[in-house]
Formats: structure tokens, C-alpha cells, sequence
């Protein structure tokens, strides 16, 4: 696809999206309920939804900090 | 379920080690570490695909995994971004108390000097050894038992000499045996723990204290005193650990033991001692002089 995502300018890191390795995404889980996350690419999250707990990912580096996360309602 | 006792402020150390970052950090202790790390790795003849390091504080440990030839994918769990460093690995941010890897998923873990400043550290042993594969390996060294035992001496003196009373300066370290035996705890095979004793060198406590600021090594505890250190007070540790622990040139003497450890994740064709009482030959015959 060579059209850019109209949905990608409103987050700060659209360069950085698919930048993290599969294999990683592959063994993190949420550090606090051991469970699976959801990447969520446009946000550049990962969800956990048993902890309601979006870990971010800056510069293609995911923030596995219970107390950076964002909660979820 | 019971809470540990809440003994280290994770926040504080983050902006401790941070301010480190913003100065150069004193990373010789690390490096050390680091060179060990190499050698001790040099004689395993295994490959391990997977490899994390885990938390510490810079990234002497990953440069030793990705150069090693033992390993194909290095991540670096690590407590700040700055202190990620560059090479071939992927970063993720991490608590050194909370291990946020699927069970069995790694092949190795490394850590150096992360797990002295967690509050639960056999409930981080476990989360580690699960994020092992069976027969995984983890190995890292932490800063325990005699490290900085001076400093705890004339602070105490000092502290109550000039102000009458004594409040916590130096963390609580485990010491060596204990850390073989909460390696067991955690469920790993075939423990092994030994420690290095590094002896420092400082004109004056002041340079130490220095040290340790660069070292984010400052004092890490909750139940620290929030008010700063009386100056009076300082000057009469800095003149006791002058009198007490100084070499004939008048240099300080500040120690550091470094206990290394390491485990695998069990394994059914580990290593194992026999059953008590299959013995094939009596002890004895095998002790006698020919």
C-alpha cells in the first residue's frame, strides 16, 4: 500500500509502527496478570485486557511499566 | 497472599540511575561483571536461540551476549531508555521486579546487579525461571553481603555521635548462601552461587559517595531519612572511615562482594543424584588406599 493511513497523523510515532519484531511481540505478556496483549498498531499500545492496562510503545520500545500504562474503562 | 515488606522505591531508582545517565556513570563494577559474565559463558558448549538481559543497569551484559556467539536474538530488559545502549538487540522497558515474558519462552538469562534492589527477589527468581524454557538457563550477579560494610560502620557511628540516633543509610544485602538457597526455592536445577570481593580504593568518603551517585548506588530505601545528611555529621563519618578503614598511604578502603548465581530451568535429562540405596558398590571399597 502506498497511500498513507489518513488515521496515522494523529498519533507522534506513525514512523515507528511495525518497527517492533514479531518475535518479541510474541513472548511479551502483561507484567501483572501474565496474560496476552493485543498490539493495537494506530495507538502503538500494547493491551492487556485482563489488567485494563495499555502499556505504550515509544520509539519501538515497549513500556512494560504498570505505572507508565494507560487505564482502561 | 502475603506482601513482602516494601524495602526499595523502584521510582527513586529509576531517577537515580537516570541522573547517573545525565553525568558519565561509574560503570567499572559492571564492566567487571561483564568480562566475568564472558569467561563464565566461554565454557557452556550449549547455544541458547533466545537471550534476555535482564534489568541491569547498562548494557555491558547484552554487548557480552551479542558478541559471545552462544545466542542468535538478544532483548534487553532495562530500567531506563538511556541506558539501553546500541547494538543488536531489542529493547523493552521493565521494572527489575516484574518480568513481563511468557512462560518458557527464553533460552537464557542474564542479570547484572539488578536484583539486589527488589523487595520480593525469590518472587522475581520465580517469574524468571518461568519465562525459561526447560533446561533454559539463568545467570547474573547482584551486589550482596559485605558491600559497602564500612560505610554502614561510620554512618552509624556517626549518625549517632552528632545527631543522637540512627536511621537506614546502606540497603540490606542477601548473602551468598542465602541466594543458593532461594535459587532452589524458585525451582531451579543444579544451584550454584560464589562471590567475588572487590576491594575500591577512595581518597576520602566524599569521593566514594561521589561513586555512588554515578553509580546510581545511592541510598534506595523507603524508610530513608527524607531530610539531607547534617554536613557536621558527614565530616565525622568521612574522618572515621579515615581512621578505621584507611591503607598506610591514607587511601579508604570500600568494599564490594559481588555473588554470582546461576540455575536451569529443570529438565528430565538433567544431571540428578541417585536414589539413596542404589549404590552398586560399598563407599568404603571405593575410599580404601589401593
Amino acid at each position: 500500500m502506498t497511500q498513507p493511513d489518513p488515521s496515522s497523523h494523529d498519533h507522534s510515532a506513525p514512523e515507528q509502527a511495525g518497527r517492533l519484531d514479531p518475535k518479541l511481540l510474541e513472548i511479551l505478556v502483561c507484567p501483572l496478570t501474565k496474560s496476552s496483549l493485543h498490539y493495537d498498531r494506530d495507538k502503538q499500545e500494547l493491551v492487556s485486557q485482563q489488567a485494563k492496562l495499555a502499556y505504550p510503545i515509544r520509539d519501538g520500545i515497549p513500556i512494560m511499566l504498570p505505572d507508565e500504562a494507560r487505564r482502561l474503562d | 497472599m502475603q506482601t513482602p515488606p516494601r524495602l526499595f522505591d523502584p521510582h527513586l531508582y529509576r531517577q537515580r540511575l537516570r541522573r547517573a545517565y545525565r553525568q558519565q556513570p561509574a560503570d567499572f563494577l559492571l564492566a567487571r561483571a561483564a568480562d566475568d559474565l564472558a569467561d563464565r559463558l566461554s565454557v557452556i558448549t550449549r547455544r541458547f536461540p533466545n537471550a534476555l538481559d535482564w534489568a541491569s543497569p547498562g548494557p555491558h551484559g547484552a554487548e557480552v551476549l551479542a558478541t559471545s556467539g552462544i545466542t542468535d536474538h538478544v532483548i534487553r530488559a532495562c530500567p531506563i531508555p538511556e541506558a539501553q545502549g546500541f547494538g543488536p538487540w531489542q529493547t523493552v522497558l521493565c521494572d527489575p521486579a516484574v518480568v513481563p515474558f511468557r512462560s518458557e519462552s527464553l533460552d537464557m538469562i542474564s542479570s547484572l546487579f539488578a536484583l539486589q534492589n527488589v523487595d520480593d527477589l525469590p518472587g522475581t527468581l520465580v517469574q524468571l525461571r518461568r519465562a525459561l524454557k526447560p533446561d533454559g538457563l539463568l545467570i547474573g550477579a547482584l551486589l550482596g553481603g559485605d558491600t559497602l560494610h564500612e560505610l554502614r560502620t561510620v554512618m552509624v557511628e556517626a549518625e549517632t555521635l552528632c545527631e543522637g540516633g540512627v536511621s537506614p543509610r546502606i540497603a540490606p544485602f542477601a548473602d551468598v548462601r542465602a541466594v543458593g538457597g532461594l535459587l532452589q526455592r524458585a525451582g531451579l536445577a543444579l544451584p550454584v552461587t560464589d562471590s567475588d570481593h572487590v576491594i575500591v580504593r577512595y581518597n576520602t568518603l566524599f569521593d566514594l559517595v561521589h561513586d555512588l551517585r554515578k553509580m546510581a548506588a545511592s541510598n534506595p530505601l523507603v524508610a530513608r531519612r527524607k531530610q539531607p545528611l547534617h554536613k557536621q555529621t558527614l565530616i565525622e563519618a568521612a574522618r572515621l572511615y579515615a581512621k578505621k578503614f584507611s591503607d598506610p598511604d591514607g587511601r579508604i578502603r570500600a568494599s564490594f562482594e559481588i555473588i554470582w548465581f546461576s540455575g536451569w530451568a529443570p529438565h528430565p535429562d538433567q544431571q540428578k543424584p541417585l536414589k539413596p540405596g542404589s549404590a552398586q558398590m560399598r563407599l568404603a571399597d571405593a575410599l580404601k588406599p589401593q
